[in-house]
């Protein structure tokens, strides 16, 4: 099969998030910024494609990440992009094992004619979102463009922890059980219902929020019994699950009886025909146990405020690696990797 | 009204059985059956029902899809029109379905502005909050097109027009069975479009070509009883129309909806993507209509599209028989090459559930064994987990 | 083509009902159905439009038909499983 030309310009599908996105970075950035692991053994770099980078200290790591925020609309049901910057980029900490934030930076862009108002609702959000997730922000940086050169406003938040013990996104073995935090598609489905003015009377409201306290829960229960964790954010479940099927190396069955879902989503994603699975979570993480610790692992999370919906709701499998599968309760299906932003449809 | 209980899942393993049992009896293999609803197949994939048929019951996906069949000049027609600034409004299926030079999600990264709705009433309500001319880029089948039918007749401001791209399923079902390879014993007919047109529409057909056809609806249970009932049909030689969707669809369908539909609209032949010619598979506005008509609104001209991309690919494309089952994505010498899901070139490899598209993703048409949930400890149920 | 939905009519005003589909609540347009709509009744929707007033004695036809066509598809094997039946009785 003949290799397929990388593409001549870089489009809005390489920003969404899936398998476009992934093929950018690989053929742009990687080769840019790739490290070799066999010469920089202290190093976690860009080439793990992890939710952040590592850098050794002593016998600690020193976890970085960053995240630039784009949103559309600024303000949502349930947070605003503020909320998001923060909670995003604690939450890729937490991914790491990182829970304890050491500081953030907050580095915004405005667009010239930005209303000031709005400027300090976001910037009191985010203080907000600091304090539950016990961070501070420590630098920051601030820009104006003309008007039209950017849209609103552009955050990009980078965050620094440190963790004695490193969690990646690959350690997943056959037999593990997957354990989501809390309920699946609030994000999404909440701001596609905004954004394309469905016109819906429902309770969708994002899930927004810091979870590094929940996570430090899990983390303590069953220390060494964790061997993967992810946040499902652009992309969603089936996203984060091909991601951590393929570099594991094992196969991942879903339990569709299983998944926690509200109500509301679930009727909205009725309605207009987009799958839970395959929409953003801002507020959620799905940490792989081994089998023997996942029911201590649950119960931990249980006992948090914020995870009270969290169920089990897969398991790895050694056959079909790579694969994501569901078992709908009817048959087993695969389930796609998402392409660009979901769009509500009609067929 | 509780749909669960067409979701029930001991129903449908029983369903399951009648339907392997009556597969067997038919007395050769396979049994080739065709529906002609992108939405069946949606349903299919997204209950996992192809586990539970039978390896010797061939449901062959065919040109039910929309999106699939809309063919290049009505795409490229409506990119042209958002290149030149005019404002479209349309169903999210077709914003990446692309056309010789790009899809319209490609135009608006140029800056074209396309607003995607969920009806075509939000694109009416668009053009009164504004002055602003708003073409709305009219896709889908019957079911769909009512619906902007009867925004027509409501009355819509001066500044909305429609770019009709709506497609009429019947004809289609002439095509595939008089195509000269073709196997497909039995049609499964598309539940939510005979609501419009009644069951009633299928005698003929049926009588002239002798295959059973068996409207069913949408739910597990309801897919799974079709085509129990269709594969019966086969066995028994008997061409018939059978309603396996009966609390919404009847004989005469529904006439209010359709004296609309045909008021607004009349049907001319057309290309469909891949399938050439479709007689009276197209959709246009009568002349009553000119005045809301984007196509004599505005003159939309495409030619410019051409000189950005090879045309010739797509004269490659055997989307059409793909479609109509009489040949499989390996057939194709684009396949995998210059067509892929990145950059499709035709339908099947556009749509979702697009046969290029599902066997490009998993080198095939996966079959995932039956044994694999019973394999696999279980993952969850409820809150304990087991160990 | 044909995401239709059923949902159950809360409200209604002229030619639009407020339609609740699982607790989701939305507008929809009853320009298109052939009979009349009340408060209570369930409609397929499409797009936004209502093509379909559901008859809740239909629902139960549904099931039954159903329920039959699994009826008379298990007689044809009763022979069978007479059959078998005896072999296993036989062979105890």
């Amino acid at each position: 099969m003949p290799a397929v030309a990388a593409e001549e310009r870089v489009l809005l599908k390489h920003g969404a998030g899936g398998r476009a996105m992934r093929r950018l970075i690989e053929e742009s950035f990687l080769r840019a910024f790739a490290t070799d692991p066999e010469r920089s053994p202290d190093v976690l770099g860009v080439s793990a494609m992890d939710d952040g980078g590592a850098v050794r200290i002593g016998n600690r790591w020193l976890v970085m990440t960053t995240d630039s925020h784009v949103i559309q609309p600024l303000f949502f049901p349930g947070g605003d992009i503020g909320r998001l910057a923060i909670a995003g980029t604690v939450n890729d900490l937490a991914m790491m094992g990182a829970t304890e934030v050491l500081g953030l930076t907050c580095g915004v862009v405005l667009e010239d004619g930005f209303p000031r108002a709005d400027l300090e609702r976001i910037l009191a959000s985010m203080r907000q979102a600091c304090r539950e997730a016990s961070a501070i922000v420590i630098a920051g940086d601030t820009k104006v463009m003309g008007k039209g050169e950017v849209d609103g406003l552009v955050v990009n938040t980078t965050g620094v922890a440190l963790t004695s013990r490193l969690v990646r996104d690959a350690g997943l073995l056959p037999g593990d059980r997957i354990i989501v935090t809390g309920t699946i598609g609030d994000h999404g489905m909440a701001v596609m219902a905004l954004r394309h003015g469905l016109d819906l009377e429902a309770d969708l409201r994002s899930d927004v929020a810091p979870i590094n306290g929940l996570i430090r829960e899990a983390l303590s229960a069953a220390p060494s019994a964790i061997g993967a964790m992810k946040d499902p954010t652009r992309g969603g479940v089936a996203t984060a699950f091909h991601e951590m099927a393929a570099k594991s190396g094992v196969g991942i069955l879903i339990d569709g009886a299983a998944l926690p879902v509200r109500e509301s989503v679930r009727g909205v994603s009725e309605l207009v025909g987009i799958d839970p699975l395959l929409v953003a979570n801002e507020g959620k993480a799905l940490i792989g146990v081994r089998a023997a610790a996942a029911q201590q692992v649950l119960d931990a999370l249980h006992r948090h405020p914020l995870g009270a919906d969290a169920a089990v709701i897969a398991v790895c499998t050694e056959d079909h690696a790579g694969m994501v599968m569901l078992d709908t309760g009817f048959g087993c299906r695969l389930v796609a990797e998402p392409e660009g932003d979901l769009l509500p449809r009609i067929c | 009204m509780n749909v669960l209980e067409f979701r029930d899942r001991d129903r449908a393993a029983a369903l399951g059985r009648a339907l392997a049992r009556a597969t067997g009896q038919v007395g050769r293999a396979p049994v080739s059956v065709m529906h002609v609803c992108g939405s069946h197949e949606q349903a299919i994939a997204k209950f996992g029902l192809r586990a539970s048929f039978p390896r010797d019951l061939n449901v062959i996906m065919g040109p039910g899809c929309p999106v699939c069949i809309t063919d290049l000049p009505e795409i490229d027609e409506a990119v042209a029109l958002a290149l030149t600034g005019v404002r479209i409004a349309t169903y999210g299926d077709m914003v990446r379905v692309p056309g010789t030079a790009g899809s319209l999600a490609d135009a608006q990264a140029q800056g074209a502005r396309i607003e995607t709705v969920y009806s075509v009433a939000q694109a009416v309500d668009l053009a009164r909050a504004t002055t602003e001319e708003i073409v709305f880029f009219a896709t889908g089948f019957e079911t769909t097109a009512v619906a902007t039918a009867a925004v027509i007749l409501a009355g819509p401001p001066r500044n909305f027009s429609v770019l009709s791209a709506h497609k009429y399923i019947p004809p289609v079902m002439e095509i595939v069975a008089e195509m000269p390879d073709t196997r497909v014993e039995g049609f499964l007919a598309a539940g939510h479009a005979a609501t419009i047109t009644g069951c009633g529409i299928f005698e003929p057909f049926v009588a002239r070509h002798g295959l059973p056809v068996v409207v069913a609806g949408f739910e597990p249970l309801d897919i799974l009883a079709a085509l129990v009932r269709l594969v019966e049909l086969v066995r028994d030689r008997a061409p018939e129309v059978v309603n396996m969707f009966p609390r919404c669809v009847t004989r005469e369908g529904n006439l209010n909806a359709q004296r609309q539909l045909w008021r607004v609209f009349r049907p001319i032949g057309g290309r469909w993507r891949g399938i050439a010619h479709v007689p009276n598979g197209n959709l246009r506005l009568r002349d009553e209509w000119a005045a809301l008509d984007a196509r004599r609104r505005f003159e939309i001209d495409t030619s410019a599209l051409w000189h950005h991309a090879p045309s010739a690919l797509v004269r490659q494309c055997i989307c059409g028989n793909i479609m109509a089952g009489i040949a499989s994505p390996a057939d194709c010498r684009l396949f995998g090459a210059e067509c892929v899901p990145d950059s499709p070139v035709g339908a099947c490899m556009v749509s979702s559930e697009g046969t290029c598209r599902i066997w490009h993703q998993y080198g095939g048409i996966p079959r995932l064994d039956a044994g694999l949930t019973s394999r696999a400890p279980r993952a969850g149920g409820g809150v304990s987990c087991p160990l | 083509m044909c995401l239709g939905v059923p949902g159950l009519v809360t409200d209604i005003d002229d030619l639009v009902a407020v339609v609740d589909f699982w607790g989701v609540k939305r507008r929809v347009r009853l320009d298109l159905v052939d009979e009349p709509v009340s408060v209570g009744d369930y409609v397929l929707n499409h797009v936004g439009f209502a093509i379909r007033r559901i008859p809740p004695e239909d629902l139960q036809t549904t099931l039954e038909m159903y329920e039959q066509l699994l009826h008379e598809a298990n007689r044809s094997d009763l022979m069978s499983a007479d059959v078998r039946g005896e072999i296993e009785a036989g062979s105890k």
